[in-house]
């Protein structure tokens, strides 16, 4: 019964920050409504980024570009077809001659992503640790330049524009819903227990059996397709989007978010992203000058950067210690 | 052989160049993760911050601008390693590269601020630029600089391998690349083979710095920053636990990227990055542990 209870806990705490920011957006002006919208799309991709750094505890920086990707295809599969031969000339014919509706086209984001990651995670989750990390840079990289250069799949180095704005406040909170429902599954799945066994000792994981590279792909398919959702979320959450919006940037703020929070546990994943992205949108503000003079640009992603590094250096396993939200006190 | 078909001299001595630069970089970077076992992701932004100085010095005489290049990178990381590596030596590697990465993005943004001050992104940095001159050689225009790069990169090397061989300090370095605690317990002075490769690494970063900024005498705040993450990638193509093939990966991918960029037809090299970053999985799909690894490495690290 405790456990339970405890385990009904470990959902609804973050459910219910989420469903706090959601209903605060929709109390709010409508020119501050972006910044709640934001974090709850920040929620959504670092929670899709959780699954898999978090769980297998193999740092990524390539999530976010399933994120772009996703972004990408729900925008481009949404742009009005009277208006797409005029702005996006050079697609592929099947790409120029359909459009669907808003939610199909999240489906669309969420599958598109999972396949590459599903293909990506093949060759690199053969990796260990700290090299596979860093190889992820590569898919980055490659994601990163095709969706810049090739201008059959989408609008290349110009902005991917006229794209339905239909991540509203309801939407985003139901889409954040959605993918810490998903992780919190996975991760009290059998499944999910097998990877963060691997992730606690690899060694004595491997010793009993369980498949360290088929664990790890599992959880890194899953991770692609909640990304590529997450990115559909944020392309409609924006209405127009360029390749450099789903870069390095964003990899390095989600990080700091997951990071912030707590890496090991889901209630960190989503207080980081709200607690990072609230900072974010204030220091945005801030450099804007409306709360007086005004502090230089960049000064944002310097508070940012050293607030990150102090986590780390001071509290490693971020605010909440890695651990997930409990009624009870634990012992120090 | 019927890539060296397409591919003709120019090419192949532009990769040269660009080899020898990664290689640099590539050292630097395994220096300090021999020591540390942390992997350094600010790294190109000490190169950025030396391409700083060498811009807003460059009236001065060029040893004095080049001086000052070197006296920044070699105080900056001697800093970095004061106030971020020395409290994370405890840390895991993934805590390590994830905080190295939070002082890149850092000092990247802190450029940025400095940077737009006159409303320009970019200084120029003007005092180095007559190195890029080309000189002719059997047909095929060598840049200065390649040449000064090459040479570095031979000198650098050859140097740094008679102090990792010949020298108390280059033995307690390896000893403890190897093992650090047993290291320190045989009285290996922990705080002194750790400044030394940081320094080391800087003075590596400070010609890097030099180097890059005769090439591209436009300094802005992500300077180096992509050089960064590809001589990071190869490094760990190369293998990343040995100094030797840490290099050898830093300089394959260099040497990779000036081929592909030649080999590629003009309109495709836009996709550049997407070839040798494919190359790179593809190695990664033959050669797990590492393109130069001796045989098969395990797939647990250091159980």
């Amino acid at each position: 019964m405790t456990r339970r209870l405890g385990s009904t806990v470990q959902l609804l705490g973050p459910a219910a920050a989420i469903a706090a920011v959601g209903f605060v957006a929709t109390l709010v002006s409508r020119a501050n409504e972006i910044y709640f919208l934001n974090a709850l799309v920040s929620v959504a991709i670092v929670v899709a980024i959780y699954v898999f750094v978090g769980n297998s505890g193999v740092l990524s920086f390539g999530q976010i570009s399933f994120v772009a990707v996703g972004a990408f295809a729900a925008g481009v599969l949404t742009v009005p077809l009277e208006s797409k031969v005029g702005v996006l000339p050079d697609l592929f014919p099947f790409l120029r001659d359909h459009t669907v509706g808003s939610a199909t086209s999240l489906a669309l984001a969420a599958a598109v992503g999972g396949v590459l990651a599903l293909v990506v995670g093949l060759p690199l989750m053969r990796l260990s640790g700290l090299a596979a990390g860093i190889a992820t840079f590569a898919v980055l990289e490659i994601v990163h330049n095709l969706l810049r250069e090739w201008t059959k799949i989408g609008p290349g180095a110009t902005t991917l524009s006229l794209v339905p704005e239909t991540t509203g406040a309801l939407q985003a909170t139901l889409g954040a819903l959605l993918v810490v429902v998903v992780a919190f599954a996975y991760q009290r799945s059998r499944l999910g227990r097998l990877l963060r066994a691997t992730r606690e000792d690899p060694a004595a994981a491997q010793a009993v059996g369980v498949g360290i590279h088929a664990q790890r792909l599992w959880a890194f398919t899953l991770s692609g397709v909640l990304c590529g959702f997450a990115g559909g979320l944020y392309v409609h959450m924006l209405g127009s989007i360029t390749t450099e919006q789903v870069y390095l940037e964003l990899t390095f703020i989600t990080l700091a978010m997951l990071v912030v929070g707590g890496l090991t546990s889901l209630w960190g994943a989503v207080l980081g992203a709200l607690a990072v992205s609230g900072l974010d949108s204030v220091l945005g503000k801030a450099e804007e000058g409306s709360f007086g003079p005004d502090l230089p640009t960049g000064s944002r992603l310097v508070v940012v950067g050293a607030l990150m590094a102090l986590v780390l250096i001071l509290r490693p396993s971020g605010l909440t210690g890695g651990r997930e939200l409990s009624l009870r006190r634990r012992p120090a | 052989m019927n890539v060296l078909a397409v591919v003709d001299a120019q090419t192949l001595v532009d990769a040269v160049g660009l080899g020898a630069v990664y290689a640099l970089m590539a050292v630097g970077i395994g220096l300090v993760f021999g020591v540390l076992r942390l992997v350094n992701f600010a790294y190109g932004q000490l190169v950025m911050a030396g391409a700083y100085t060498l811009a807003f010095t460059s009236t001065w005489p060029v040893a004095g601008s080049i001086a000052a290049c070197f006296a920044v990178v070699i105080a900056l990381s001697l800093l970095m390693e004061r106030a971020v590596f020395r409290p994370l030596r405890t840390s895991s590697p993934a805590v390590m590269l994830v905080t190295t990465f939070a002082v890149a993005f850092l000092l990247q943004s802190v450029a940025l601020i400095v940077d737009v001050r006159d409303d320009t992104i970019g200084e120029p940095a003007s005092s180095v630029a007559p190195l890029n001159q080309a000189i002719s050689l059997a047909g095929v225009d060598v840049r200065k600089v390649t040449l000064v790069a090459v040479g570095v990169a031979i000198v650098a090397l050859g140097l740094l391998a008679l102090l990792l061989g010949r020298t108390t300090i280059g033995l307690q370095m390896r000893a403890a690349a190897a093992d650090f605690r047993t290291a320190r317990l045989l009285g290996v002075r922990a705080d002194r083979v750790i400044a030394f490769a940081v320094v080391l690494s800087g003075i590596l970063a400070a010609a890097v710095a030099v180097i890059l900024t005769v090439q591209n005498p436009l300094v802005s705040p992500d300077f180096a920053l992509k050089d960064t993450i590809v001589v990071l990638v190869g490094v760990v193509v190369g293998g990343i636990d040995r100094l030797w093939t840490a290099t050898l990966g830093g300089f394959a991918i260099g040497f990779a990227t000036g081929v592909i960029n030649g080999a590629l037809p003009t309109e495709q090299t836009v996709f550049l990055p997407s070839a040798v970053f494919a190359l790179v999985i593809l190695v990664l799909i033959l050669r797990p542990a590492g393109l130069f690894a001796r045989g098969r490495g395990a797939l647990v690290e250091r159980v």
